[in-house]
């Protein structure tokens, strides 16, 4: 589903990518942590195109993400993406923020989407906050309408990026029960998170970056086994312990 | 100059000087209007990645800016006949110039406006699959529009007054009303004192009004 080969990416003289490749597969749910400036949110940012790698390529679904001909908005609407500070719409209310997109650019009538919408709200346990704007909501909230948001265009895959780490500690759950449920549902998920019970749970890899480079691509029962390199256990053991 | 204070000459002008003041607030809307449309399009222009548009916006904002209006006013007084190869008249003609000028301004003002709204709103907008017109119009210039009410305000409280310059072309603005007025019936006190009064209270409403705006459109 999603193909990262030999990604490299600079700004200026700083190298942030450095020859990055993993793989999602279909239905798989892959955890990326490493510590803070190594490169997570830009290797995410990477796979719809927000941010253009320099060297290396990322396809999704077949599709390349760098090249010239396509046409990054129709490969963008396809993949949903959630912020670690929610980024929703401040100025319209939580409805039309999941409408938006379904509307302008899938095409869908109003009615159509506000069913979808509600649906989804339903879903995440906000049918009631429908008509409130984003600032009424507690963080916790704003998230999962923001991943109700990115579910309303119908996608294949779901990018997180550190979805929890700006939540009060008494809203992380609600968030992570949400990702929980799509991850059992089958959902294709590359996830930034420090969230360690998540990967457990449904995570099938982990991958630990450093300093712009992928130090360890694992399944789940390696990286939380015994066979695991020095920097990951290293930082592990940090996460873990707080 | 008469004795005492002649409240009736205020009164019996007062139809003359709406005229006038229908004209100045004619004028003032659709340069704040003209002005705006044209602004936004130039900032998005000024903040285009290509280089030879945003080059022009941002030498048409910086000449217009360096320009005292009353010398733009005359120009176009002069230039739009010889460019439509008519009279136009000089509401036509001021109407241009103020538009013209203004959008200098507002084109400032948006671009401040849009590098305001937070790089991961935009990206959001992206992420949802807008294109760039759509994220502009639907995501980034409504919150841009918002953080910019107090300045826009004051901005078109500027104008208003500006408007007063009309006189040069001989327009009959509020201001060239009552001056009429006041040196036909020499009353230049009552005259002048009322034109006051009417800018000092309507420049009050304006920014009380958009207070409220803000107010309610706060993000
Ligand atoms: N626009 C930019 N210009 C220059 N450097 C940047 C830019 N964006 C990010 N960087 C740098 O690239 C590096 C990687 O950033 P990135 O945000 O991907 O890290 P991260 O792993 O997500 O970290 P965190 O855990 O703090 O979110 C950082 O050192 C950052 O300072
Ligand atoms: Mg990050």
């Amino acid at each position: 589903m999603i193909e990262i080969q030999n990604a490299s990416k600079w700004y200026s003289a700083f190298r942030v990518l450095n020859d990055c490749t993993t793989r999602v597969a279909k239905g798989e749910v892959v955890v990326i942590c490493g510590p803070s400036g190594s490169g997570k949110s830009t290797l995410i940012k990477c796979v719809n195109g927000l941010e253009r790698i320099q060297r290396g390529s990322i396809t999704v679904n077949g599709v390349s993400v760098g090249a010239p001909d396509t046409d990054l908005p129709k490969l963008r609407a396809g993949i949903g993406m959630v912020f670690q500070n929610f980024e929703l719409f401040p100025h319209i209310t939580v409805v039309q923020n999941i409408n938006l997109g379904q509307i302008k650019v899938l095409g869908r009538s109003k009615d159509e989407a506000t069913d979808r919408a509600l649906a989804l709200l339903r879903r995440v346990g906000l049918h009631e906050q429908a008509d409130k704007y984003p600032a009424q909501l507690s963080g916790g909230q704003q998230q999962r309408v923001a991943i109700a948001r990115a579910l309303a265009m119908d996608p294949v895959a779901m990018l997180f990026d550190e979805p929890t780490s700006a939540l009060d500690p008494e809203m992380i759950n609600e968030v992570l029960d949400v990702m929980v449920g799509l991850a059992q549902d089958g959902m294709t998920m590359m996830v930034v998170t420090h969230e360690m019970g998540f990967a457990k749970k449904v995570a099938n890899r982990i991958v630990f970056m450093d300093e712009g480079q992928i130090v360890e691509d694992t399944t789940k029962d390696e990286f939380f086994g015994t066979r695991r390199g020095e920097r990951a256990q290293l930082f592990l053991s940090k996460i873990l312990s707080h | 100059m008469t004795d005492g204070f002649d409240l009736g000459i205020i009164v019996r002008s007062v139809p003359f000087l709406w005229d006038g003041l229908q004209l100045t607030f004619l004028l003032t809307a659709i340069a704040v209007a003209g002005g705006l449309v044209g602004g936004t399009l130039l900032a998005l222009c000024r903040l285009s990645s290509f280089a030879p548009l945003s080059f022009a916006a941002g030498a048409y904002v910086n000449f217009f800016r360096s320009m005292p209006l009353i010398l733009v006013i005359f120009w176009f007084y002069f230039l739009v006949p010889l460019v439509v190869g008519r009279p136009v008249g000089g509401f036509y003609s001021v109407l241009i110039a103020f538009t013209m000028f203004e959008a200098a301004y507002y084109c400032e003002i948006v671009r401040a406006g849009i590098q305001s709204v937070r790089k991961g709103q935009i990206y959001a907008g992206q992420a949802l699959g807008l294109t760039y017109r759509q994220n502009m119009l639907y995501v980034v210039l409504p919150q841009a529009l918002r953080n910019m009410v107090p300045i826009l305000l004051t901005q078109g409280i500027i104008l208003f007054q500006d408007t007063s310059l009309v006189y040069v072309v001989g327009l009959h603005d509020f201001l060239v009303s009552a001056d009429i007025v006041a040196n036909r019936d020499n009353r230049l006190i009552e005259m002048y004192a009322t034109v006051a009064a009417v800018y000092f209270v309507l420049c009050l409403l304006g920014s009380l009004g958009v207070r409220k705006l803000q107010r309610k459109y706060a993000l």
